[in-house]
């Protein structure tokens, strides 16, 4: 295996402890009663980008696999991967952001909407559905529209959270350049 | 004599790829064996770029140009790398909590052994050792968020001296601690110079707190370059730390006020060491004798009183234990205490983030249990130790505004406000620039105007100035007296003497839920028992006056203050 | 918040094993009741991982928020499985016996009934093996295990890092929601959806950029202790096997393999009781 540098494992593991916390703790209730919309895809969407899809993966599999162990259902596999696999997919398109560069701008951001929309529909349109067929036997219909539901509510807040941390990101990093008091 | 030197700079210079301007011009500095430096130097004079190159991040981590030579245990230290400078150098960093890797104690501490492939029975061995010498044996199965800071900070360097280096390195090691905790870090740090015969440097700007205990030499830096490296004795003689912008002792100072020549035979450096004759005694009593009183401030309407507010955590933590306080009209008064003493909850409490179970708030006679967490902020605001914690938006003007935007008020009015604001707190001229570009200091001032927009009759602000040298913290704080001035009352919670002395008139303590005393700052720092179990530190001024014969500790610490803003006023206004 | 994966500390004989075995343990069986729908192995898995955790002397009132949660994630599972294909059964076991009628399309039969039963056994037989691990389990062990069992320590070390650094940032994470609230940021029903994932951005953005300086300081403080130098690296709180450790994974991967041998042996994933 390649071997990953310091910053690397650190940006996995705090990447992964704050999927975690966003996850679990930050509750936004969605327009379905009783479900809550979830913010950590933007994280993800974002992280991934930044540190690439080795991390990406890595964080979506670290942070969704703590999130089932502390609910106490551990081993439920197949969401897991899902989230694995965007954070990977995701990660991909890195290169055609530029974000270290420290600009997004419109283009960027249209390929940054245009990446997660995709990454979510194979993975929670594809990947977790097929899973969950595959390991469980479950019904055909309800894991599919289980899975176009959770894409489309994550593909929504991917637009919003990870564009939104995308330009404040960019905007963090200092540029050269002449600014003048008025 | 060469073999004992264990770094050398030889015109050494550097200069960081991102910059256009060297941070290092020609250092020549040598560190012997067992010797015990002090580098000191207001921020971006380059004392943190000396750290790096001495431990390896540079130029490893923070790539750059490197001109000259630097010779770490006889190699060039550019070559070395990190891991091998590991070996030799053993770095303290100043966040302790994002040095604390380990999920307790042990293995925090077991870190670089566990690197290193040490087998398991001796690793246990050897951290147990090491716990002892620095007093963690007792933590070793805690979390980091159940020790205190200055217990996290034992573990740091513990965590460095399993590799048993040669020369250890503290950058900042007072930043996040309370005076008594600090004192004692610089005890300990002197007394595991003197077992294990390590270099130690430290790398401060707050010299009277390091030169509790003595150090060979100080290295004073400025722009780049070293200004000063000698004894401390012969530095504080000069005026060169007022110059650079760093704090004297206040003693030092005070006996400058005197009128009192230093010299290097009286070792000013320590308190304790300090030699003054008759005579000198004699003009530092004069001086007091002459010196006005200050005023004493009028008595103010009421503002806000909490009385008998009591507070349990969910968990079963008695955080706050009956609190009474009364705060008036347009005063500036500081909150201080320890670390779980309940200041924190406390503030929590009047903000509305957690609500007391017992007792009640009132704010101008309204009963404040009646106010949502928002409508709480019409009136009091609250600004975050950390600026960069608040701030969420990449332009200037839109941070400001977010308070009065999110509360639906009309853009135009909003404008206006914002701007008015700006102007208060000096930014104006930087509306229009995105956050990214401001420094520290600037983003602090940016998180109280977004506070202030709202008007909020108080403010209270945690920590402000934590880890800021001397010159940003004179502008932040005269920048809150000015804003006190202007109508705002102003809370700090803080374990800054210095600040709760020079700028607010008033101090609360804080211990264990309670509050223990409340009176004028001179007054708490000059009683024993108070700073004894609030964990402040006798001011330096106490020692002085009773050296001199002056029975009056406090009043010789207000009259010093005065004396001593009066003239920083005069500096700043040339 | 200290306990989070809710590891609690007794003498028993589960707590003794090394969590490197335990893992290796929970892989397998969880691997092997998710592979198959053996309806008697399943059974008889469940009334075992009952009996270890009476073994383990976890306490039901221990677990009572976590197996709340997973009972209520079962029961939501089978209500779903029904209302989007009450014929699965049907479609699985190739015949259908009708026990009665609901109303439209809802018929209950005894092959649905049975799919449900298995789809339940699949969960008894696996949560408490789960609580098990997670409630025997220091979480100091728990990267030396990952690293024991074939993982990289690197990755391993990124889990350590999470276990470490989450309580420090779901107390950021209060302390900014509190300030930011302050401000008048809304997240509750209040405001639009578009506006609410708007608000939280308004905490999200000073909490990430945030952590994303402590990367780097985190990352600096570690290479300065010398991680990463070698290709391997100890553990302090790595224990060696014992007899028992060798024992539990023996019996492990034994079901695994027996389960495969089921699955091949049966002619198929499913134990059929209608031909």
């Amino acid at each position: 295996m390649k071997k990953f540098s310091v910053k690397t494992i650190v940006a996995i593991g705090i990447g992964a402890a704050l999927f975690f916390v966003l996850g679990r703790f930050v509750a936004i209730p969605s327009p379905v009663p009783n479900t809550n919309i979830s913010v950590q895809y933007g994280l993800l969407a974002f992280l991934s980008v930044v540190y690439g899809p080795v991390a990406g993966l890595l964080i979506g599999l670290i942070g969704h696999a703590l999130i089932d162990f502390s609910y106490g259902w551990g081993i439920w596999w197949s969401w897991v991967l899902a989230s694995a696999v965007f954070g990977l997919l995701v990660g991909f398109t890195s290169k055609a952001t530029k974000l270290e560069e420290g600009e997004i701008g419109k283009k960027g951001l249209i390929k940054f909407n245009i990446s997660q929309v995709i990454c979510h529909v194979i993975s929670w349109g594809l990947v977790a559905p097929v899973l969950d067929i595959l390991i469980f036997s479950e019904p055909v219909n309800k894991v599919f529209t289980q899975g176009l539901l959770a894409g489309v509510s994550n593909a929504v807040t991917t637009a919003i959270v990870g564009s939104l941390l995308c330009v404040a990101y960019a905007a963090s990093k200092p540029k050269a350049g002449s600014l003048t008091k008025e | 004599m060469e073999n004992n030197t264990v770094i050398s700079f030889e015109d050494f210079g550097f200069q960081y790829t991102a910059q256009a301007e060297p941070t290092l011009y020609h250092i020549n500095l040598n560190i012997q064996k067992g010797e015990k430096v002090l580098i000191a130097g207001p921020s971006g004079c380059g004392k943190s770029t000396i750290a790096h190159c001495i431990n390896g991040l540079i130029p490893n981590r923070y790539p750059g140009k490197a001109t000259g030579k630097l010779t770490i245990g006889g190699k060039n230290a550019l070559e070395l790398g990190l891991f091998g400078l590991s070996k030799i150098v053993g770095t303290v960093l100043q966040d302790a909590d994002g040095q604390f890797i380990g999920l307790t104690v042990a293995e925090d501490i077991a870190f670089a052994l566990e690197n290193d492939n040490i087998p398991n029975d001796e690793m246990h061995e050897h951290v147990k050792t090491v716990a002892k010498l620095v007093d963690v044996e007792q933590v070793l199965h805690h979390a980091p968020h159940e020790i205190s800071g200055g217990q996290k900070q034992r573990v740091s360097l513990a965590g460095v001296m399993v590799n048993q280096v040669d020369v250890l390195l503290f950058d900042e090691p007072l930043a996040n601690l309370d005076p008594a905790t600090g004192k004692q870090a610089i005890e300990l740090i002197d007394r595991i110079q003197k077992r294990t015969g390590c270099a130690v440097i430290i790398i401060e700007h707050r010299i009277e707190d390091v030169l509790h205990r003595n150090v060979d030499r100080v290295v004073l830096m400025g722009d780049g370059r070293i200004l000063y490296d000698g004894s401390a004795d012969r530095m504080l003689c000069s005026d060169l730390l007022q110059k650079s912008g760093i704090r004297e002792p206040l003693y030092v100072t005070a006996l400058k006020y005197a009128g009192v020549p230093l010299t290097p035979e009286m070792h000013p450096a320590s308190l304790h060491a300090l030699s003054l004759s008759d005579g000198q005694k004699q003009q530092v009593r004069d001086w007091f004798d002459h010196q006005p009183t200050p005023d004493k401030t009028a008595e103010l309407p009421v503002l806000f009183q909490a009385k008998g507010v009591d507070f349990t955590y969910p968990g079963g933590h008695h955080a706050l234990k009956g609190i009474d306080v009364t705060i008036r009209k347009g005063e500036m008064l500081s909150i201080v205490g320890t670390n779980g003493a309940g200041k924190s909850t406390f503030s929590k409490a009047v903000c509305g983030f957690v609500r007391p179970q017992q007792g009640t708030m009132t704010l101008n006679g309204t009963d404040l249990a009646t106010l949502s967490i928002k409508e709480r902020a019409d009136h009091i605001g609250y600004v975050m130790q950390n600026p960069n914690q608040m701030i969420s938006k990449t332009q200037i003007f839109d941070e400001v505004a977010l308070g009065l935007r999110n509360r639906g008020i009309p853009e135009e009015e909003v404008r206006q406000r914002v701007e008015d604001t700006l102007k208060i707190c000096g930014l104006y001229s930087f509306r229009n620039w995105p956050v990214s570009a401001l420094s520290y200091g600037q983003k602090k001032r940016v998180t109280i105007a977004s506070i202030l927009v709202l008007q909020p009759e108080m403010i209270l602000l945690d920590e402000p100035t934590a880890g800021q040298d001397f010159r940003h913290y004179t502008e932040i704080m005269d920048f809150l007296h000015h804003l006190n001035k202007q109508g705002v009352t102003v809370v700090l919670i803080t374990h800054d003497m210095h600040l709760m002395l020079e700028y607010t008139p008033r101090a609360v303590v804080f211990h264990d839920g309670r509050v223990i005393a409340d009176q004028s700052a001179a007054q708490v720092l000059n009683d024993p028992q108070i700073v004894e179990q609030a964990h402040l530190k006798e001011t330096s001024l106490y020692h002085l006056s009773m050296t001199c014969g002056i029975p009056a500790p406090e009043e010789f610490t207000r009259r010093f203050i005065a004396r001593d803003q009066e003239v920083r006023r005069v500096d700043q206004s040339i | 918040m200290t306990n989070l994966f809710n590891y609690i500390e007794r003498q028993s004989p589960i707590h003794r094993l090394t969590g490197a075995s335990k893992l290796v343990c929970l892989l397998t069986w969880s691997l092997a009741a998710m592979s198959g729908f053996h309806t008697p192995l399943l059974a008889v898995l469940t009334v075992v991982s009952l009996i270890l955790f009476k073994v383990s002397k976890i306490k039901l009132k221990d677990i009572r928020f976590m197996l709340g949660f997973t009972m209520v994630f079962m029961l939501l599972n089978n209500l779903l499985i029904f209302l989007f294909s009450p014929e699965h059964g049907v479609s699985i076991y190739g015949s259908r016996t009708v026990l009665f009628h609901i109303a439209g399309p809802y018929v209950v039969t005894a092959e649905q009934l049975f799919y449900h039963l298995n789809v339940a056994l699949k969960y008894t037989c696996t949560i408490p093996i789960v609580l098990l691990f997670v409630c025997t389990t220091n979480p100091s062990e728990f990267a030396a295990s990952l690293n024991r069992i074939g993982v990289s320590y690197r990755i391993s070390y990124a889990v350590a890092l999470s276990l470490r650094y989450i309580p420090d940032i779901q107390r950021e994470y209060a302390d900014i929601s509190q300030a930011q609230q302050a401000r008048g940021i809304e997240l509750s029903k209040k405001a639009s959806l578009i506006s609410r994932l708007k608000n939280v951005s308004g905490i999200l953005i000073p909490l990430i950029l945030s952590s994303m300086e402590r990367i780097d300081t985190i990352s600096n403080a570690m290479e300065l202790r010398g991680f990463g130098k070698s290709p391997k690296r100890t553990w302090y709180s790595g224990r060696p096997f014992s007899k028992g450790d060798w024992i539990a994974m023996t019996l492990c991967i034994g079901l695994l393999i027996f389960s495969f041998i089921l699955t091949i042996v049966n002619g198929g994933r499913y134990f059929n009781p209608f031909i």
